[in-house]
């Protein structure tokens, strides 16, 4: 009868074997049958091949030092043609300049860039144009396959022999710390291979882990894999700048009187010290009202930490660290939960938390009399800033507001037409400025509110209109003809392309 | 409406970031400084830059003041001429000590509204920094018909006086109701001197408290974030503005009627409870708390 | 008119540095770094040779450092530098 049953599932039968048992202390066979290795064995064990695409996280922020030591190994060993696919790129990232100049970066993904590595791009350095997708974009282009990743290189700064990784250490050498690896697991999850890099290497199991060793296949320890130091400041940062401090009020003003200030609301802030300040603002009424928030979601700050800590917000959901006071939160708050870029943002995923969110306070590089919104390439035609999650938050949230000042010095924010279209007009409700605050001509009900409520509505024509009366009429940009750029859609359409600067 | 003063905000004349943005949040008069905040060096710069600025930033409702160098330096008459010329609302005097200063100013004004052919326009206000300053205040108050206000300035008075400052105030007392009493009697505006910790918004805010009791107008201001304070303890109580709407509305009715009397529940109402009613209803809605359309 | 060199103006956010001095060369010659050059280089050049040409001054040259300044701050740098060359004010 266990014959029939087998040949009926097409199982072979049981057979005993005389094989005895390893009797080696487990704790030293973890160590034996370890993953560890050198970083140019993990590459060659993954079988990484010319053309492939590798991958990165940028949880590190302006610390990062994975990208430039992997990609420089690479270049050792020969590569060349390689498409880099990282969650996001910054001004430390410069050396890739040359990386591309000898062939061996070929390609890039990412959500933004800065720096030199961006003035060089927006100058046509790449054959290839850059392809630019928003967090919760990547998450589905990874997912979903448009975006295949074949093998990942991801720091962490505590990994187990056997690949068990985390954004933080409890051990007594942890050397770095960057709290949630939200943009790190679609990778994780989806690659072909994964490389854990790691400058704690702790005794299994690292658990609670947020990348499994079921996902990962080497772990090579490394001196250092990121500055903690220049994800931000341990301290809660306040802004001092008046301007900020205004728009951040006049925000809050909005967001108290919206109708979506009730008990239970949720709410992310953006970077940018206005947004960031913004919750600051809302803080008292709160207390005052007695409102509590479900979550906050997003970048966690300092701020959100705190208010989650005196009871105002019963749940932070973060895909990203924002700084050291909320990267340690996560390591001690079970109520404190890392996301990936997938269940964060993605269009596809039904249960992303940006689908349930109410209230999301974003900043801009330009915003259109269309209320587009453009927050990766500067008036001048340079690329200088990321994606991120903002059109992500901003389409599926029941309230976008965008804040930003009219002007930076001689450079208008509020414009006829976005230099590149990021964020669709349609899913911005509210753009707020320190000489007034438009709302979305689909949205009269709120403008009406607003309004009742006090507060300096106008036109968003009379504030481009007002910029450039302050300013006069800016020359049109010394764009070519090479695209440089392509600005993925959420949905995987396209969006726009950024076109060459000639000087 | 009459012109309402609760906040003079000072930024320096040299700092053209400063002065650009300065009217964004909502100072009731911005006043560009031409003397401490300058140089020596680049008073000429300063003035140039206040002149240029005065002259083509939309400063929207902000009454624009200039605080020039006193007169007897190589820069004030410069100075005065370049701001008259530029069209400036008031011209701040500082270091004010006899109603002759005030005098000599008007002339030096005068003389320059006579070649643009707009005799009058230029008003004055003078900072009173001295002892002798304070004991003069109804003389430099009632110097000129142009004088719109008299203003304490702290820092100077109290060396002269060879006091130290305190939180509470007391050694300034005498001043500050000796410049209010001055410039009621000579029916002007009563401006209070500047608070400089930026770190201790609470004493500030008893400064201010103070101040708006003994009967000031409003506050030279150093930095946006003091604004919102200022303002708010300046906001009437919801009980004052309906007390002041009842009054408003009764005058109107009385109007109606051609009547000169004005009765609130049968009670006559004086003239000073309808000066006080209608600037209630300013603070009011200046403060955002009253709309026009709630009160028509 | 003897022009020395001189300067005015700073190198701040929404500032301009003027430098100017004697040029051998007709006319004005304008050296400009701008972080808005692309934008508005050209109108800033407009800005330093009229406001020179209305104050009389010719065969200089002229470098400016902009940071972002508008028109009316350009034109007082430019005609505090001038003054400052010249010697000649303009106020009475």
């Amino acid at each position: 009868m266990i014959e029939a049953a087998a040949a009926g599932m097409g199982k072979p039968v049981y057979k005993e074997t005389n094989e005895s048992k390893v009797t080696t202390p487990r704790w030293e066979y973890q160590t034996v049958r370890s993953k560890v290795t050198t970083l140019e064995e993990a590459i060659k064990g993954s079988g990484l091949k010319d053309g492939m695409t590798i991958s990165f996280h940028h949880h590190f922020r302006g610390g990062d030092k994975v990208v430039n030591m992997v990609v420089g190994k690479l270049a050792e060993m020969g590569f060349k043609n390689l498409h880099l696919a990282a969650s996001s790129l910054q001004d430390v990232h410069e050396p890739l300049i040359d990386h591309i100049k000898n062939g061996v970066i070929t390609e890039i993904s990412t959500s933004g860039m800065r720096g030199e590595l961006a003035k060089e791009i927006s100058h046509g350095l790449m054959e290839k144009p850059v392809v630019f997708r928003s967090h919760g974009g990547r998450g589905s282009a990874i997912a979903n396959g448009d975006l295949h990743i074949d093998v990942a290189f991801l720091g962490a700064p505590s990994c187990d022999p056997l690949g068990n990784a985390v954004g933080y250490s409890r051990s007594q050498n942890a050397k770095s710390i960057c709290g949630s690896l939200g943009y790190a697991l679609p990778d994780a999850h989806n690659a072909d291979k994964v490389v854990i890099l790691t400058d704690d290497l702790v005794p299994y199991p690292n658990t609670p882990n947020s990348i499994s060793e079921s996902d990962v296949d080497y772990v090579v320890v490394v001196d250092s894999v990121g500055d903690s130091s220049k994800i931000s400041s341990g301290a809660i940062r306040d802004t001092k700048n008046p301007r900020d401090i205004l728009l951040a009020q006049q925000a809050a003003k909005v967001i108290i009187n919206s109708g979506y200030f009730k008990n239970g609301f949720s709410i992310q802030t953006g970077s940018g010290g206005a947004s960031l300040a913004a919750v600051k603002y809302i803080r008292q009424s709160m207390i005052d009202q007695g409102i509590k928030a479900s979550y906050a979601l997003g970048g966690i700050t300092a701020h959100m930490v705190k208010m989650h800590e005196e009871g105002l917000i019963e749940r932070l959901i973060d895909v990203q660290s924002f700084d050291k006071v909320a990267a340690e939160s996560i390591k001690t708050d079970q109520m404190h939960k890392e996301v990936s870029a997938n269940e964060y943002a993605s269009a596809d995923e039904p249960g992303s938390a940006t689908h349930y969110l109410d209230i999301v306070i974003l900043s801009a590089l330009e915003v259109d009399v269309n209320f587009n919104v453009n927050v990766l390439v500067g008036s001048d035609g340079i690329i200088r800033g990321a994606i991120g999650g903002h059109p992500d938050t901003a389409a599926d949230s029941a309230l976008s507001i965008i804040v930003c000042p009219l002007l930076r010095g001689r450079i208008p924010c509020v414009v006829d037409e976005v230099t590149t279209l990021i964020t669709p007009g349609s899913s911005v409700d509210v753009v707020v400025t320190e000489y007034g605050i438009a709302v979305n001509p689909r949205r009269p009900e709120l403008a009406e509110q607003l309004k009742k409520a006090g507060l300096k509505i106008v036109d968003i024509h009379d504030l481009k209109d007002r910029a450039k009366s302050i300013i006069g009429d800016a020359a049109p940009l010394p764009f070519g003809d090479k695209v440089v750029g392509i600005v993925m859609n959420r949905d995987g359409s396209v969006l726009d392309v950024i076109r060459n600067i000639v000087d | 409406m009459q012109r309402l003063r609760r906040t003079m905000m000072f930024v320096p004349g040299n700092n053209p970031a400063m002065m650009q943005d300065a009217f964004i949040y909502g100072p009731d008069s911005i006043m560009l400084d031409l003397e401490d905040s300058v140089t020596m060096t680049e008073k000429d710069a300063a003035r140039l830059l206040v002149h240029n600025a005065l002259k083509t930033i939309d400063y929207g409702d902000t009454e624009m003041v200039v605080r020039v160098n006193p007169l007897n330096t190589p820069y004030g008459k410069k100075d005065v001429e370049a701001v008259v010329k530029a069209g400036v609302h008031v011209i701040r005097m500082p270091k004010t000590e006899t109603a002759d200063e005030i005098r000599e100013l008007e002339a030096e004004i005068e003389k320059v509204e006579t070649e643009l052919g707009c005799v009058g326009r230029t008003q004055i206000m003078a900072a009173i920094e001295s002892t002798l300053g304070v004991i003069n205040a109804y003389q430099i108050a009632t110097a000129s018909k142009r004088m719109m206000g008299i203003a304490l300035g702290a820092e100077d008075y109290c060396a002269n006086l060879k006091a130290q400052r305190t939180p509470e105030g007391m050694e300034l007392l005498q001043a500050r109701q000796t410049i209010v009493v001055a410039a009621r009697a000579a029916g002007i505006d009563a401006l209070d001197t500047v608070y400089s910790n930026l770190n201790d918004m609470e004493t500030f805010r008893k400064e201010v408290e103070l101040i708006k009791t003994l009967g000031f107008d409003g506050k030279s201001i150093i930095n946006p974030r003091q604004i919102e304070i200022v303002n708010e303890v300046f906001a009437p109580t919801e009980k004052a503005i309906e007390k002041a709407k009842t009054i408003i509305a009764a005058i109107k009715e009385a109007e109606k009627r051609g009547s000169g009397v004005i009765a609130v529940n049968g009670k006559m109402v004086d003239r000073p409870v309808v000066i006080r009613a209608q600037r209630t209803i300013d603070l009011a809605i200046a403060s955002g708390i009253l709309t026009q359309e709630e009160l028509s | 008119m003897e022009i020395k060199n001189a300067s005015a103006g700073t190198l701040e956010s929404g500032d301009i540095l003027i430098q100017i001095g004697p040029s051998e060369q007709a006319g004005v010659q304008i050296n400009l770094k701008s972080t808005v050059a692309y934008q508005f280089g050209e109108q800033i050049k407009k800005v330093i040779s009229q406001t020179l040409n209305d104050l009389g001054v010719t065969n200089v040259e002229v470098n400016a450092t902009d940071k972002g300044a508008l028109d009316c701050t350009i034109k007082a740098r430019v005609t505090a530098a001038a003054v400052r060359a010249t010697g000649k004010d303009v106020w009475a």
